[in-house]
């Protein structure tokens, strides 16, 4: 029984962590957040040497041919520190899709380029302002050339290639295009995390290559996002940790009717009830991390089970953060804004709370386990 | 990461397994609860608990002399694993042997533990806790039961509540009030006692649940010899936090419906012509309890890796009793409702029992082995690290602190 991330994995946690720290991450991320910028393309460079990039991605290809465990505990990191860089557009989503779903001449092409940053990936799903499903996308792919609209594509900004979900004659599919292509337009779109910026992008007669087939488009993409929720999870359950943790700071330092706030029960019951959430979704994290690693078919069911209670525990400890912070809470000065803008955004990024919670009960119902 | 047991362990899984299977039945849809309201599991447990013994898996980690076999802490849970998936009875001995025995072992004389720990281990005599009383609660340090020293002996005269098991019990470990001068804290002495003294008198209480697996134990002048005090004189509070240490570990999950039972009752049952199944908020709430059994599962897989490791477990176990006592209220609700109307009635169905029995027990879990709000308190100051609450009877001699009416 062996439930716990190794030792090397663990030392690497804790380099990212001094790392991030040093770089007072959270500090850039608030001033990206005040900026015109939605990147902070230094600290993305750093990461990008450090080869956190490349974690998974094999040798043969110039990366470091780690698991997904590694990427887990960056991920962790990432999200304690509200890092203000594309890492969960490009590695989560993007490489992982090149990975596991690109032909080997992609593979060649791009995969050594992620590893040395000179090519930076994002994935484009959303049309509107609705859930997208493989029955409303309206983008199509008709003889290689894409025409349509996406919104809110995180880090576009940034990203120098794209990953289309795209409607073909037959069904649905992902089309990799470069964003320097002629008939590429991208416009800022302003939201309620602007530490991280979303773009909308129209194509109109843009060339881009097949990943996978015309037909199965959206099985690929309920899969790449099926693997990604468990390292979206991880970030969730980062930012929660440090939300937690600036309200028991806070509780502990603040005074009210001459004693520390935490003394009252009405504050230690929500921070108890913070760490109870916590709790949950970091056990469901550490099983999903194991599913994940070994390709367990149990994974659809175990992504879905850490990304619920992440999610929960995320908005649950940013939102009672502020509360426990009172008046200063409210204030753009304070920090806990930063968790709650994240928060949002992470529940968000890859479907909503309540679509997942469909797909656990959906991948239950399909399960023989019950 | 990995699920496998070591080599050793894979081969002491293998011996329990063996043994329970020459010895025990499997589970299956036909097994009997195993609860304390039901007597007539007495004699089945306690037969059940002397085979353990004699091959000696009752107290599996205590030394070979008390009848144990000096297990570490993973392979007990090992046994655990294993025996949870047998038809038998063993929630007579729990509090016995998990919290009386842990204090007994500490704090008895060695002909004491040489006499008591081995027929407790056996199931031969069984043991109870008396703490709580009418007006200590989550306050249990407030109690009023009160010793006074004569010669050898204490006298006792009191009343303690919520004793578990004390109607079919032979001992029961005991914290009264030697000195009503002292502070809340230090005037507290513990014991052990044996049961069929003259003067104690044990009344079931009966409970929502219509059963009876509490009682009341009411002390008129009580004699116990010296020798039973377990710790000093004004040590009992001490010791009673021993015992309330080894109680948070043993109360547990549960037990009753979970989400599975939930999730094959929303297939099948039907509502408006389709399964409930099929309805948006049964989902969402199927997915919440899902994430939260999963979630203590995996805390007590994490829990189960750092002992494996020879580590001390984290603070993660504490979260399960309130998590897992409020989803069965939730579970027993959600079937309850399902039915509409006729959800009210009584009825043969096992399935419908069980949700009728898991909403009118989980008050009671969310109660015993410390309430939600003080597990709340517990988390917050022992994990966390916030400050306790300014208490109003700091200082005080114990007689004048405010009591209300009770």
């Amino acid at each position: 029984m062996n439930l716990d991330f190794s030792d090397d994995q663990k030392f690497l946690k804790e380099e990212a962590r001094k790392f991030l720290e040093k770089e007072k991450t959270l500090s850039r991320n608030r001033s990206v957040l005040e900026s015109n910028t939605s990147i902070d393309e230094e600290l993305w460079n750093k990461i990008v040497e450090l080869g956190w990039t490349g974690i998974r991605i094999p040798e043969e290809y110039n990366g470091l041919g780690l698991g997904h465990l590694e990427l887990c505990v960056i991920a962790e990191e990432l999200g304690r520190f509200l890092a203000p860089v594309p890492f969960s557009s490009s590695v989560y989503l993007f490489t992982e899709a090149i990975i596991n779903f690109a032909n080997d001449d992609m593979k060649q092409n791009i995969l050594p380029k992620l590893v040395t940053g000179e090519i930076v990936g994002t994935l484009a799903v959303t049309e509107a302002f609705m859930a997208p499903s493989h029955e409303n996308i309206t983008l199509t792919c008709k003889d290689g050339l894409l025409n349509g609209k996406k919104i809110a594509v995180p880090d576009a900004e940034i990203a120098t290639h794209v990953i289309v979900v795209a409607k073909t004659t037959q069904g649905t599919s992902l089309q990799l295009v470069e964003m320097s292509s002629d008939g590429i337009s991208m416009e800022y779109q302003e939201n309620i995390d602007e530490s991280r910026g979303h773009y909308s992008i129209t194509f109109n007669n843009v060339k881009s290559e097949l990943i996978g087939d015309e037909v199965g488009g959206w099985d690929i993409y309920e899969s790449i996002v099926s693997q990604a929720a468990v390292l979206f999870s991880y970030e969730q359950i980062g930012g929660s940790q440090a939300a937690l943790d600036m309200a028991i700071n806070y509780a502990q330092e603040r005074y009210a009717f001459g004693r520390p706030i935490g003394s009252f029960q009405a504050i230690k019951h929500k921070l108890a009830d913070m760490y109870i959430a916590l709790t949950l979704a970091k056990s469901n994290c550490y099983y999903a991390a194991w599913a994940l690693s070994t390709n367990s078919s149990d994974l659809p069911t175990a992504s879905a089970t850490a990304r619920v209670s992440s999610t929960k525990a995320f908005q649950l400890c940013s939102k009672e953060n502020i509360q426990t912070h009172g008046g200063n809470g409210f204030t753009w000065e304070y920090d806990c804004h930063m968790f709650y803008r994240r928060s949002k955004l992470l529940s968000l990024n890859i479907g909503s709370l309540s679509n997942w919670k469909e797909k656990l009960v959906t991948s239950l119902e399909q399960s023989n386990i019950n | 990461m990995d699920f496998n047991d070591t080599t050793e362990q894979a081969e002491f899984r293998k011996t329990c397994r063996e043994w329970l299977e020459k010895n025990a039945n499997y589970k299956d849809e036909s097994s009997k609860g195993d609860s304390f309201a039901n007597k007539d599991l007495l004699q089945e447990a306690k037969a059940w608990q002397k085979k353990k013994y004699d091959a000696g898996w009752a107290m599996l980690h205590w030394p070979k002399e008390f009848g144990g076999i000096g297990a570490t802490p993973i392979e007990r849970i090992i046994w655990g694993n294993e025996e949870s998936k047998f038809d038998v009875p063993r929630g007579i001995f729990e509090i016995g042997l998990g919290m009386c025995g842990p204090v007994m072992m500490q704090y008895a004389s060695d002909e004491q533990k040489e006499r008591y720990l081995p027929p407790m281990a056996e199931g031969k005599e069984i043991w109870c806790q008396l703490f709580s009383e009418p007006s200590a609660g989550s306050d249990v340090a407030g109690l009023r039961s009160k010793a006074i020293q004569d010669g050898d002996k204490w006298i006792v005269n009191g009343q303690k509540v919520w004793t578990s098991g004390a109607h079919f019990s032979d001992y029961g470990i005991l914290v009264v009030r030697h000195d009503p001068d002292l502070e809340k804290h230090k005037g507290l002495t513990f014991f052990f006692v044996d049961m069929k003294s003259p003067g104690i008198e044990v009344k079931p209480i009966k409970q929502i649940t219509g059963g009876s697996s509490f009682n009341e134990v009411y002390f008129t002048d009580v004699e116990i010899p010296d020798s039973q005090r377990l710790g000093e004189i004004g040590d009992g509070w001490k010791v009673a936090i021993t015992t309330l240490m080894n109680e948070r570990l043993a109360v547990g999950d549960a037990g009753g419906p979970d989400v599975d039972d939930a999730f094959k009752w929303a297939k099948t049952q039907d509502s408006h012509g389709e399964p409930i199944l099929n309805n948006k908020a049964a989902r969402e709430s199927i997915a919440d309890w899902y994430c939260e059994t999963k979630g203590l599962k995996n805390t007590k897989l994490r829990t189960m890796s750092a002992l494996s490791k020879g580590d001390t477990p984290g603070p993660e176990a504490s979260i399960t009793k309130i998590v897992s006592a409020n989803k069965l209220q939730d579970i027993g609700n959600f079937g309850i409702d399902s039915l509409d109307m006729a959800g009210m009635l009584k009825t043969d169905n096992q399935e419908i029992k069980s949700f009728q029995n898991a909403w009118l027990g989980a008050p009671g879990m969310r109660i015993a082995g410390g309430t939600d709000e003080i597990l709340r308190n517990i988390i917050a100051e022992r994990v966390l690290g916030l400050p306790q609450d300014p208490r109003a009877d700091k200082g005080l001699a114990y007689k004048d602190i405010p009591s209300g009416n009770s």
